[in-house]
């Protein structure tokens, strides 16, 4: 009998029998009744405690915010997608700039060590955007990889206002995810950070070393 | 606890190669040892005390806004669905997982897993792994073992970084470096890979995260555990801050995910509350920096990501506690670690004192299925079942009742079931608290034994050891409790 087959029957012929199912009600997840407003406050007290870098502007104005975040950050080699409406927008933007903009739908293969060695900054689009945590909500695609907002040490994510919901439960019920899970679905709340040496907080371990949210509101 | 002796070059951690692993080792069999040596530490305690006081007061403020109740209520129930329904979720699972094209594999145990993974490795000529955390791999001693097959298995979690290269084992399941101190860090990095000498966290991060960077670009597979299962989606979930989890199972062209068997949940909407349990139980935090779902490897238009995933499931006694009612709530931990947190045992001990992959409260209850209780018969007693491990636990799970349980196996009053089952048995014990009980049921022989024993307290034993080890040994006082009462009643109503 194959492994896989002796667990399984272990499991089916259970010694002490059937073992009742209990309810799960998932009221305490959800129905948070926060306004708006509310959502905004929280989900910016939630990612700015975790030092994630929030920068408020608007749908029409925020290619102005991305340039200012880039000059401030020294930003000379970023990397993004070409074909959301975030990456169109902000590629027309940055045309006038002295930035090296590096292309990301590439196979990785053919640029993993420059990826690594040389990228300043990932620019990426999020689904949403998650109050009760302060947590972005991203689908890698072919466009914008998983790997850009991961490896270069700065990851700047463009969420709009209006994609934030209340909990990670809202978000997975309300979008459906079960229907059309991608290969790779993130959560992100912060730059990447450890406290394993003497539970002394440190950002930027392994992963970004900063992130900047640029929320655009209407 | 003395640092073991070490060869004081760069290459032997970082570069890894055959070198025959020298893990330091603590056993179980020796928790008595063990703990006295951690006690007389200051150091461990220190470091223990401090960072269990932060810990607990962080989960404290983390559940400040929620129904706790109710939401260890749902964590449990969520948990217990899975485990009612584990057969048929873990077919499930496989099913589900292979459609996404992720390969699935089974182990009976921890051996039969490391020899499915070193094949893994060795098929496709893999020299290089690189690991993100993971408890079960720990448990199976992969390391030790891939490394005999000539196969370097570096950790990438900073912890378990640092832990390896000092060829030490984790001492906390979330903090696998929690004994150790800044400048004992410090110290180990600047031995180990030649950095300058610093107590700044930061210098020490970023020294670890240039030297790991360089790593995670060269290595073939990427081996992480996984923190819950998704049947319905076939979907993999890890929890965690630094990112080597992602870059675990995003760089390597190969990735190999194990798990044991319990970990599996059956919908995808049963993760929201417990994550929400896991982060705020185990460190205080709301969320983790990254909640990474991986349900496939790279599709043809994808353009990043692992061209295979693996995953292994382990079984390793797992199935054998799933046959008693009672021991079947041990699997529904979700490994958060607060019932170390919050033990007021495993804070003075420290984790290493126990000698099991898993320490602490939930160590007490797991490890004696997997090693036996001839191996752990001291770590169900060692608890004052003061109750606190069941209380922060967010899965509800009855840890004190547990240890009592595993407490009589042990003595052979319980089921049998365990392996093990028996071992502390002694005639000179049995023979006691049958007399005991005998006599307390028969009201002459207690009288009349009572007596004796306060006629003749003079030839009581002085010399009680361990009791009179740190105390005097008791007394039988003169006369009875039952004999002063009737004196005095006679002498109230002679009054």
């Amino acid at each position: 009998m194959s492994s896989r087959d002796a667990i399984l029957k272990r499991l089916r012929q259970r010694l002490d029998g059937e073992i009742p199912v209990p309810p799960s009600d998932f009221t305490v997840m959800t129905e948070r009744g926060w306004s708006q407003e509310e959502r905004l406050v929280r989900f910016e007290a939630g990612i700015t405690a975790v030092r994630g870098e929030v920068v408020k502007t608007t749908r029409a104005d925020w290619t102005r915010a991305l340039v200012q975040v880039l000059v401030e950050k020294g930003v000379g080699t970023l990397a993004l997608g070409r074909f959301h409406d975030v990456t169109i927008e902000a590629r027309e933007a940055l045309a006038a700039h002295d930035i090296t903009l590096v292309d990301a739908d590439r196979d990785i293969e053919s640029w993993s060590r420059e990826q690594f060695e040389n990228i300043d900054a990932g620019l990426t689009s999020t689904q949403g955007g998650i109050a009760e945590t302060g947590s972005l909500w991203l689908w890698p695609t072919p466009d914008e990889p998983r790997r850009l907002s991961l490896v270069p040490p700065i990851h700047i994510a463009v969420l709009d206002a209006g994609h934030i919901q209340d909990t990670f439960f809202d978000v997975l019920r309300d979008r459906r995810w079960t229907e059309q899970m991608p290969t790779n679905a993130l959560l992100i709340s912060g730059p990447s950070k450890t406290a394993d040496i003497e539970q002394t907080l440190v950002y930027g371990v392994h992963g970004p070393r900063q992130l900047v949210v640029l929320l655009r509101q209407n | 606890m003395s640092q073991p002796a070490t060869a004081k070059s760069s290459e032997e951690t970082l570069q890894g190669g055959a070198a025959t692993p020298e893990v330091q080792i603590f056993d179980p069999r020796h928790f008595h040892q063990q703990a006295h040596d951690a006690l007389g530490n200051p150091q461990i305690r220190g470091n223990f005390r401090k960072a269990m006081d932060g810990l607990m007061q962080k989960r404290r403020d983390a559940f400040v806004e929620w129904d706790l109740e109710t939401l260890r209520q749902l964590g449990a129930n969520v948990r217990s669905r899975a485990l009612a329904k584990l057969p048929d979720l873990l077919e499930q699972l496989e099913r589900n997982c292979q459609a996404n094209g992720i390969q699935v594999h089974w182990a009976e145990d921890g051996d039969e897993a490391c020899r499915l993974i070193r094949e893994l490795c060795e098929s496709r000529g893999a020299k290089r792994l690189i690991k993100g955390k993971s408890m079960v791999s720990e448990e199976m001693h992969l390391n030790a073992h891939l490394e005999e097959a000539g196969i370097e298995a570096l950790e990438a979690d900073l912890g378990e970084y640092l832990v390896q290269m000092a060829k030490e084992t984790p001492s906390h399941i979330i903090m696998p470096a929690i004994h150790k101190n800044t400048s004992e860090i410090s110290e180990l990095m600047h031995d180990k890979t030649g950095i300058e000498r610093t107590l700044d966290a930061d210098t020490l991060t970023a020294a670890a995260r240039e030297q790991l960077r360089q790593r995670f670009m060269t290595a073939d597979v990427g081996l992480s555990g996984v923190n819950f299962a998704v049947a319905e989606t076939g979907t993999l979930c890890l929890v965690e801050n630094e990112g080597n989890g992602r870059l675990t199972t995003t760089v390597p062209p190969v990735h190999i995910a194990v798990t044991g068997i319990e970990k599996v949940v059956e919908h995808l909407q049963d993760v929201a509350p417990l994550y929400a349990l896991l982060t705020r139980s185990a460190t205080g935090q709301a969320v983790t920096t990254y909640f990474n779902m991986i349900s496939g490897p790279r599709k043809a238009e994808e353009h990043d990501g692992p061209r295979e995933v693996h995953l292994v499931l382990v079984d390793n006694g797992r199935s054998r506690i799933y046959q008693d009612d009672e021991l079947l709530d041990t699997l529904r931990c979700i490994r958060c670690g607060a019932c170390m947190n919050h033990c007021p045992v495993y804070t003075r001990v420290g984790g290493h004192a126990y000698g099991t992959t898993y320490p602490g409260p939930i160590g007490k209850i797991l490890m004696p299925h997997l090693l036996g209780l001839d191996a752990t018969r001291d770590l169900p007693s060692a608890s004052s079942l003061c109750g606190a491990c069941g209380e922060v636990c967010p899965v509800k799970i009855p840890i004190p009742d547990l240890l009592v349980r595993l407490r009589k196996e042990a003595v052979g009053e319980g089921r049998g079931n365990v392996p093990g089952a028996g071992v502390k048995r002694s005639v000179k014990e049995v023979t006691a608290w049958k007399s005991w009980q005998w006599l307390a049921t028969h009201p002459v022989f207690w009288r009349l034994g009572t007596g004796m024993a306060g006629r003749f307290r003079a030839l009581s034993p002085g010399h009680l050891p361990p009791w009179t080890d740190y105390r005097v040994a008791p007394r039988p006082a003169s006369k009875t409790l039952h004999a002063m009462m009737r004196e005095r009643r006679r002498t109230e109503k002679n009054s």
